[in-house]
């Protein structure tokens, strides 16, 4: 009972045959090699997962593939300028330290991306609530809060540590 | 040097390709015509397993093969080992009982496995595996080490007479309780430390594939260097040569201590694999990581410290009662005298020192090393009994540790270990200032007139990096164009090696940090005497072994350089990146090119400029460090606020700020992730409660606090690097501090100690007196 979808993907259109059960995660990683999005639970929980369809953070774990079908989705892959430059956002996770081993960074800056769109002059309370969402066991966070903050309200940013 | 060189924050050389979804993890590799296993699991905590019908299974759609212990036996497959040997004091040794890689006629704890189906998709294998008739008969189980120590208890091992494998302790008991009848001042504490999931972000999962033509066998999976792995797999499992076995971990979604183990799945997969003569993947969701991966922790201490009357330690006892799981894991029993021993009693000089440790066996998963692995636990305690003995003494609390720290170095432990530096008053009293720790009472009476509870909290600690294997392999390759490869067998799971051994690179070859690559993580291509990335070792095990191989690089390109400018090996020198002779210089990538140039090289010398040195270090080091932790209690709902986070931290020389401070972070979140909410379940029947994100308490941004992070650098005395480990000193300051900070907010109702994690349950338990 596998069917054809049919969506646009980082700009490209892209069409796969897939089970009704297929999960817009295992589409994008499974069927169309797009392994910058991970999957680090089942139950919604972590974040790792995120990507952008139409425009807002979803988790893709959590979204069948099939409902995916005649929309614009962008994955990590896409976020950085064809010939490379970094998405603003990817360049303050540098400048701050925002990661460590990497596995949740595609989705916390997926996420941090759509923070960044719906919250602008946010303060540091405000990002960590919106990060609710998305787990990181390396950073403690703290990268990741900054790096974000440093887009949204950069007068909040105390990086101390490393002038 | 200059601006890239060691101490300097250079922003991560990994990351451009990490941010752009660049990581190869585990699961992102994957092989034209794979089959996929899964893991068909006990249900029971305990139960034999009478009978197991495969044949509705086997033909089930796309089956290929369904492996048993049955299938194991008869290939002559051994059961893993623990290679620990403790003794008791009257000499006799630790039981060891193995485990079998699929359960043997028993089952000892959830989630253990029982066979490997493996088919044509994921989706088939579990249907199969659904269709496996397995006939348990249930035994009576027992999920919390003091609960199996008793006569009575269902015992895990029918071999055993009882759950105690050994009953270890340092020395007699006599003259310990001797000093402690002349103490002025007795404190007691009883102090559950938590089980807890290591939990990586990344999930558990493997690929196995068998190369026929070249009998070998290639593993895909996330480790912590996979040389160890490789050689338990190969030698001991498969009966095969080491080189024939390939483990390929290049990005790892953190480690944490729990990933460098041969875990029986991945031996599972190897041996059907060969099998099959193909490829096998297995993805584990999260609950199956949550069974399958070892835990942390899960330990319960008994101490007593006397005091003189100047509140200075006499006596010291600690009993220390450690659940080990069904399983004894690699490092398993070690923990607490190896892992905690190398350090306790921490940062004090305890002149009578008693230790206990009874390992016991119970049905739950196995544990072992977790972020800190042994230090984390001795270090809470520690505190736990300073605070009670500030009390108990009449001393303010950062006073009575003042009068206890070590202060004298070299500083032998009572467990024969050699701390060569430290200056913990100096890490104290900064960590006071950063807190203002002076001005405390101000803001708890101005909290109170707003009707919160507030408290800080302080805890001196120490660590022990760079223990276990005494040796790391390195190597250093310089291409013709002046580039330099490092292959490492030390492997970044998180922690930065791609740039920390760039800028090493660059300071001694002054080759610049964007034309440094690393290579790690492949068997096939890292050194072969490398051991991999635990115990915090890589700053001194992998940067002493750097450095010495750049040394030797150096000390090549002399005679290369020196035949290129027509002078004298002894008479040309090094630095920046340039030789130089008399008034003639010549850069290193001019030396590079000569290297490969046979018409360049001096009489006889080998072409390429191509080292690698074998380390051996001296000694362990001993990171340190004070946090202040200062939170606020509403006291109608036992909610508790982080207002302030201060760790001050002697990782000896820094390498990369950004990367040590952003290795306390982590480790700060996780002990306040252990002191606030994260805790392993098991019911009365020891099933797993706590087996996803929506049971177990995983911190989130919201729950962790801003750290403000500064250094009290004393450069370690026996490494060459001066280096002291930076990646388990988070974990060990923050539950102290943090707890510390609750019990003095809640100093007016009579509660001196809560069990982690502080729940605002608790918390509001101990502030109405209904604990
Ligand atoms: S994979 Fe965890 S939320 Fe999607
Ligand atoms: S960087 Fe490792 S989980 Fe976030």
């Amino acid at each position: 009972m596998k069917s054809k979808v049919t969506l646009t993907v980082n700009g490209k259109e892209r069409s796969a045959e897939v089970e009704p059960r297929t999960l817009l995660a295992e589409l994008l990683r499974d069927h169309l090699g797009l392994t910058g999005t991970h999957v680090g639970c089942d139950t919604t929980q972590c974040g790792c997962c995120v990507v952008h369809v139409d425009g807002k953070a979803v988790k893709s774990c959590t979204m069948l593939a099939v409902q995916a079908a005649g929309k614009q989705v962008t994955t990590i892959e896409g976020l950085a300028k064809p010939d490379g430059t970094l998405h603003p956002m990817q360049e303050a996770f540098r400048e701050h330290h925002g990661l460590q081993c990497g596995f949740c960074t595609p989705g916390m800056v997926m996420m941090a991306v759509d923070i960044a769109r719906r919250r602008p002059g946010a303060d540091e309370k405000t990002v960590r609530e919106e990060l609710e969402g998305n787990l990181c066991r390396c950073t403690g966070y703290q990268g990741i809060v900054e790096a974000i903050l440093s887009v949204v309200n950069p007068g909040a940013v105390k990086d101390h540590h490393h002038a | 040097m200059g601006q890239f060189g060691i101490g300097q924050p250079l922003r991560r050389l990994e990351d451009p390709r990490l941010l752009v979804g660049g990581g190869r993890y585990a699961d992102d590799a994957r092989i034209e015509g794979q089959f996929w296993g899964v893991f068909l699991r006990s249900p029971h905590a305990h139960a034999d397993i009478l009978a197991m019908d495969l044949a509705a299974a086997r033909a089930a759609p796309g089956v290929k093969a369904i492996f048993t212990a049955a299938d194991l036996d008869a290939a002559g497959m051994p059961d893993m080992a623990c290679e620990v040997e403790l003794k008791s004091l009257a000499g006799e040794a630790m039981a060891r009982p193995q485990r079998p890689i699929l359960a043997r006629g028993k089952t000892r704890f959830v989630g253990e496995c029982v066979a490997l189906v493996v088919a044509d998709t994921q989706a088939h294998a579990r249907d199969a595996a659904e269709l496996i008739a397995v006939d348990y008969a249930p035994r009576p189980a027992v999920a919390g080490a003091q609960a199996a120590l008793r006569p009575d208890a269902p015992r895990v091992w029918d071999e055993l007479t009882s759950n105690l494998p050994v009953h270890w302790e340092n020395g007699p008991v006599g003259p310990v309780d001797a000093a402690m009848a002349g103490a002025a001042h007795r404190v007691r504490l009883r102090i559950v430390n938590d089980r807890l999931v290591p939990a990586p972000m990344e999930p558990k999962g493997a690929l196995a594939a068998w190369d026929k033509a070249a009998s070998k066998l290639t593993l895909w999976a996330p480790t912590q260097g996979g040389r160890r792995i490789q050689a338990t797999i190969a030698k001991r499992f498969l009966g095969l040569e080491q080189e024939q076995v390939r483990v390929i971990s290049q990005d790892v979604g953190g480690g944490f201590g729990m990933r460098g183990q041969t875990y029986p799945e991945y031996v599972a997969l190897g041996f059907a694999a060969r099998a099959l003569d193909g490829a096998v993947k297995w993805r584990a969701d999260r609950t199956e990581t949550f069974v399958s991966d070892y835990h942390g922790r899960d330990q319960v201490n008994e101490a007593e410290m006397g005091l003189d009357a100047q509140g200075r330690i006499v006596a010291l006892k600690i009993h220390t009662v450690l659940n080990l799981g069904a399983y004894m894991a690699e490092n398993g029993p070690r923990l607490p005298m190896e892992g905690g021993g190398r350090i306790i009693p921490c940062c004090y000089h305890a002149p009578h020192f008693y230790f206990s440790v009874k390992p016991v066996f119970t049905n739950t998963v196995s544990t072992d090393t977790y972020r800190g692995a042994g230090r984390p636990e001795a270090n809470f305690l520690m505190e736990r009994l300073m605070d009670k003995a500030a009390a108990a003494c009449g001393l303010p609390r950062d006073e009575i540790r003042r009068r206890n720290f070590i202060a004298q170095f070299p500083y032998k432990t009572p467990l024969g270990y050699s701390i060569d530096s430290g200056d913990f008053a100096a890490g104290l009293d900064q960590a006071l200032r950063m807190a203002d720790w002076a001005q405390f009472e101000t803001r708890r009476a101005e909290a109170k007139r707003r009707g919160k509870l507030r408290g800080i909290g302080v805890a001196a600690f120490i660590e022990a990096a760079g223990g276990r294997a005494p040796v790391e392999d390195m190597r250093l390759q310089a291409a013709p164009d002046g580039s330099v490869t490092i292959f490492s067998g030390s492997h970044s799971h998180g922690q930065g090696h791609a740039t920390v051994f760039a800028q090493l690179a660059h300071e001694f070859l002054g080759v610049a940090p964007e034309r440094v690559t690393l290579v790690q993580g492949d068997t096939d291509v890292t050194p072969k005497g490398s051991i991999g990335t635990f115990g915090s070792r890589s700053s001194m095990m992998g940067g002493g072994g750097l450095k010495a191989a750049a040394e030797k690089i150096v000390a090549k390109g002399k005679r290369i350089a020196a035949a290129l400018m027509q002078s004298e090996a002894e008479q040309v020198s090094f630095a920046q990146g340039v030789f130089r002779a008399g008034a003639s210089e010549v850069s290193f990538a001019a030396v590079a090119a000569a290297a490969h140039d046979p018409a360049k090289l001096p009489e006889g010398m080998a072409p390429g400029l191509d080292e690698s040195h074998l380390f051996q270090r001296e000694a362990e080091n001993f990171p340190n460090g004070c946090h202040v932790c200062e939170v606020e209690i509403d006291p109608e709902t036992g909610t508790t606020e982080i207002l302030r986070y201060v760790a001050v931290d002697d990782c000896g020389i820094v390498l990369n700020p950004l990367i040590v401070h952003g290795q306390v972070h982590g480790g700060v979140a996780q002990g306040v992730g252990q002191a606030t909410i994260e805790k392993v379940v098991y019911d009365e029947e020891a099933q797993l409660v706590s087996a996803s994100f929506m049971d177990y308490g995983m911190p989130r941004a919201s729950g962790v606090p801003y750290i403000e992070a500064g250094f009290n650098a004393v450069p370690c005395k026996t490494n060459p690097l001066g280096v002291k480990g930076a990646g388990e000193a988070g974990a060990c300051g923050a539950p102290p501090a943090y707890v510390g900070a609750v019990a003095d907010a809640l100093r007016d109702f009579g509660a001196d100690h809560i069990d982690m994690p502080l729940t605002p349950e608790k918390v509001w338990r101990a502030i109405h007196g209904k604990g």
